[in-house]
C-alpha cells in the first residue's frame, strides 16, 4: 500500500480494497519500524490517527466522501494541532500543545483526512539541512549519511520513505523545494496569499507559504486543492477563486515556451547537475515545448535581500517568545529583564539567535534604511526581473539546488556558505511566485530536484508541466531502499 | 566593516537575548560575514524604485470593528509556565 500514491490510495478507498483504518495502521506501522533511522517525526498520533481512520470510513460508509477522505498524511510541525505537541523543532516550544488547529490542518480535518503526526524541521524552519533541530537531524532515506534538505526535511524524508503519502511544508527561501529536491519527492511552493498562514508559527510573515510535499505532481494537486484559498484570519491572504487543480493535468505541452535563466547555469553548477537538468528540459522539448535563454540580471542580489527581510521579519516574530505566556521559561530568574533574557538565550538555538540578533541589528536605529529598507527595494528589482520574463516565456526552468544532498556536518561551520545554497530558491519568494521542485535524476544515488516557476497564482500550469513530465519520465517513481 | 564585541552585546541586549560569553566571538564572526554578504546591496542603484512588501502589492483589508471570539483565557493559559487567578506570573517588577 505505500508505494502508491495518493491518488491511488484515494481509489482503493473509494473501491472499497482497504479501509481509511487498514491504511492508517499500515503507515503507523511503518513509522513505527523504520523512524529510528530517519528520526522524520517529532511527535505520532496514533491514537488520533486511528479515531480519525474510523470517522472517515463511517463518513464513507454514509456515502458523503470526499476525494481524499480517509486518506493520511502528515503534517510539519509548524502547524498549530489542537490538543497536540506544537514543537517548531525548538526547546522553546518543546512543551506547547496548541490550543487551537491551523487553517490548513482544519481543512485537511473538515474533508476527513488523518493526521499521522509532526513532522521534524529546522527550528523555526531557519536553515537549509534539517541539522537545527532541538530534536535531532533528520536523515535523507536515499543515503543516511546525507541530509534531507530543509527547512522541511522532516516531511519530505517521510515521504521518501514511504512512511505517509503525503504531508504539508512551508516554504519561507526554498523550505519545500529544497528538501523536496535532496529527498526524490515532488514539493510545491504556492503564490504568497494563496494558502492560510494562520496558525502556522510564522517566521517572515512577508516570505511564509505553506504547501504540498508528495510523491507526484497529481497527489500535489489533490492537496492544494484542499489547502488554498481565502482566510480571513490571514490578513496577507488573498481573496481569489480556487481552481480545481487537477483540471488541467492533461493539458498537452505543445506550444509552451520555456526560460532558461542564464544565471542558473553559472560556474557554481556542478557539471552533472546540470547533464541531469538539461536532460529534463530535452523532454520537455519531445511533449511539443519550445525552449530560448533568458536572464533574471539582478539573481545574485536575492541573498543579500532575503538574509535581510527574513531575519528582519523573525527578529520581530520571535520577540513574542518571552517565557511569560506559553513556551520555555529559565529557571530561578532574577527579574522580568533576566526572564526574558534567559528564557529566550536557553530556549533558542544557534542559528535562530544568529538570525534574531542580525534582524534586530538591520532594525535598529540609524541602519533601518540602509538595511531593510534597501532590502525591500531590491525586492521589487528581483520581482521586475521575473516579471519581464514572463513576457517572453510561460515556465522558467532550472536546478532546484546547485548540487545533490550534501553529507550531514558538512556545511555547518560558515553560515553564509549554508546561505548560498538557497541560491534558486529564495528569489521565488521574494517575487511571491509559485515554484514547484520535481525529480529529474540521480547523482551517486542522491536525487536531482527540476525547478520550474510560473507567474502568481498560475499553480495550475506548473502542475500540468510537473504531470506531463511525469507521465513521460519515471524519476518520481524511483523510491530509496527504504521504500521497498 | 568588522564588528566589534560591544555590538553584538549592545544588539544581543535590544533582542533581549543573553548568549555565553564563549559565543560571543562566534556571533561576532558570524555577523561580521552575513553584513559583508548583505553589503553586496549598497552598491545597487535603487533611485525610484519603490519597497516592496506584499508581493502582489496588497494593502491590509480592514473589517467591521466586531467581536468574533469568545473568551477562552483558561484555554489558552494552559500553556502558560506561571499563572494565578487567571493572571500571569512574572518576577515582581515593582519594589
Amino acid at each position: 500500500m505505500h508505494n502508491k500514491t495518493i491518488a491511488e490510495l484515494a481509489k482503493g478507498l473509494a473501491d472499497g480494497e482497504f479501509s481509511s483504518v487498514e491504511l492508517t495502521r499500515h503507515f503507523l506501522g511503518r513509522i513505527d519500524a523504520l523512524d529510528s533511522q530517519y528520526n522524520s517525526f517529532i511527535t505520532v498520533t496514533p491514537e488520533q490517527a486511528l479515531a480519525q481512520a474510523e470517522a472517515a470510513d463511517a463518513t464513507r460508509a454514509a456515502g458523503n466522501a470526499k476525494t481524499l477522505t480517509g486518506i493520511p498524511i502528515a503534517h510539519k510541525d509548524i502547524f498549530c494541532t489542537n490538543g497536540v505537541l506544537t514543537t517548531c523543532a525548538s526547546k522553546m516550544l518543546s512543551n506547547f500543545i496548541a490550543p487551537y488547529d491551523a487553517t490548513v490542518v482544519e481543512k485537511f480535518n473538515a474533508t476527513g483526512m488523518v493526521s499521522l503526526g509532526k513532522t521534524n524541521m529546522d527550528e523555526f524552519a531557519m536553515g537549509s539541512s534539517n541539522e537545527n533541530s532541538f530534536f535531532g537531524a533528520v536523515k535523507n532515506p536515499w543515503d543516511t549519511n546525507a541530509v534531507p534538505g530543509g527547512s522541511s526535511g522532516g516531511s519530505a524524508a517521510a515521504v521518501a520513505a514511504r512512511l505517509a503519502p503525503g504531508a504539508t511544508g512551508t516554504d519561507t527561501g526554498g523550505s519545500i523545494r529544497q528538501p523536496a529536491a535532496f529527498c526524490g519527492i515532488t514539493g510545491l511552493k504556492p503564490t504568497y496569499g494563496r494558502v492560510s498562514r494562520w496558525g502556522m508559527i510564522a517566521y517572515a510573515s512577508s516570505l511564509d507559504q505553506g504547501g504540498p510535499m508528495a510523491r507526484t505532481a497529481e497527489d500535489c494537486a489533490l492537496l492544494l486543492n484542499e489547502m488554498a484559498g481565502f482566510d480571513p484570519k490571514d490578513s496577507t491572504s488573498l481573496k481569489k477563486a480556487v481552481p480545481d487543480y487537477t483540471a488541467d493535468l492533461n493539458q498537452p505541452l505543445s506550444g509552451l515556451r520555456i526560460g532558461l535563466p542564464k544565471e542558473y547555469f553559472g560556474k557554481e553548477l556542478s557539471a552533472e547537475m546540470s547533464e541531469a537538468i538539461m536532460a529534463a528540459v530535452k523532454e520537455f522539448e519531445k511533449l511539443g515545448a519550445t525552449v530560448q535563454e533568458i536572464s533574471l540580471p539582478n539573481t545574485m542580489l536575492a541573498i543579500p535581500s532575503y538574509y535581510i527581510i527574513a531575519p528582519a521579519e523573525a527578529s520581530s516574530n520571535l520577540s513574542r517568545f518571552d517565557g511569560v505566556r506559553y513556551g520555555y521559561r529559565c529557571d530561578n530568574p532574577e527579574n522580568l529583564e533576566d526572564l526574558y533574557k534567559r528564557s529566550r538565550g536557553e530556549g533558542f538555538g544557534k542559528e535562530v539567535q544568529r538570525r534574531i540578533l542580525v534582524g534586530t541589528y538591520a532594525l535598529s536605529e540609524g541602519y533601518y534604511d540602509a538595511y531593510y529598507r534597501k532590502a525591500q527595494r531590491i525586492r521589487r528589482l528581483i520581482q521586475q526581473d521575473f516579471l519581464n520574463a514572463f513576457n517572453e516565456v510561460d515556465l522558467i526552468m532550472g536546478p532546484t539546488t546547485p548540487t545533490a544532498a550534501f553529507d550531514l556536518g558538512s556545511n555547518t561551520d560558515d553560515p553564509v556558505q549554508m546561505y548560498m545554497e538557497d541560491i534558486y530558491t529564495l528569489a521565488v519568494n521574494l517575487a511571491g511566485l509559485p515554484g514547484i521542485s520535481v525529480p529529474a535524476g540521480l547523482i551517486n544515488g542522491r536525487p536531482v530536484g527540476l525547478q520550474i516557476l510560473a507567474g502568481h497564482f498560475k499553480e495550475s500550469q506548473l502542475l500540468n508541466a510537473a504531470h506531463q513530465f511525469q507521465t513521460a519520465t519515471n524519476w518520481h517513481q524511483l523510491a530509496p531502499n527504504a521504500g521497498q | 566593516m568588522a564588528l566589534e564585541r560591544s555590538d553584538v552585546e549592545k544588539v544581543a541586549h535590544l533582542a533581549r537575548l543573553k548568549i555565553e560569553e564563549n559565543d560571543i566571538p562566534e556571533y561576532t564572526r558570524n555577523l561580521t560575514s552575513i553584513l559583508e554578504l548583505v553589503n553586496q546591496m549598497q552598491a545597487v542603484d535603487i533611485e525610484g524604485t519603490d519597497p516592496l512588501a506584499h508581493p502582489l502589492d496588497a494593502t491590509q483589508r480592514l473589517r467591521h470593528d466586531e467581536v468574533t471570539e469568545s473568551d477562552q483565557r483558561e484555554h489558552f493559559q494552559q500553556n502558560a509556565p506561571a499563572k494565578e487567578a487567571g493572571l500571569f506570573l512574572v518576577p515582581k517588577v515593582i519594589e
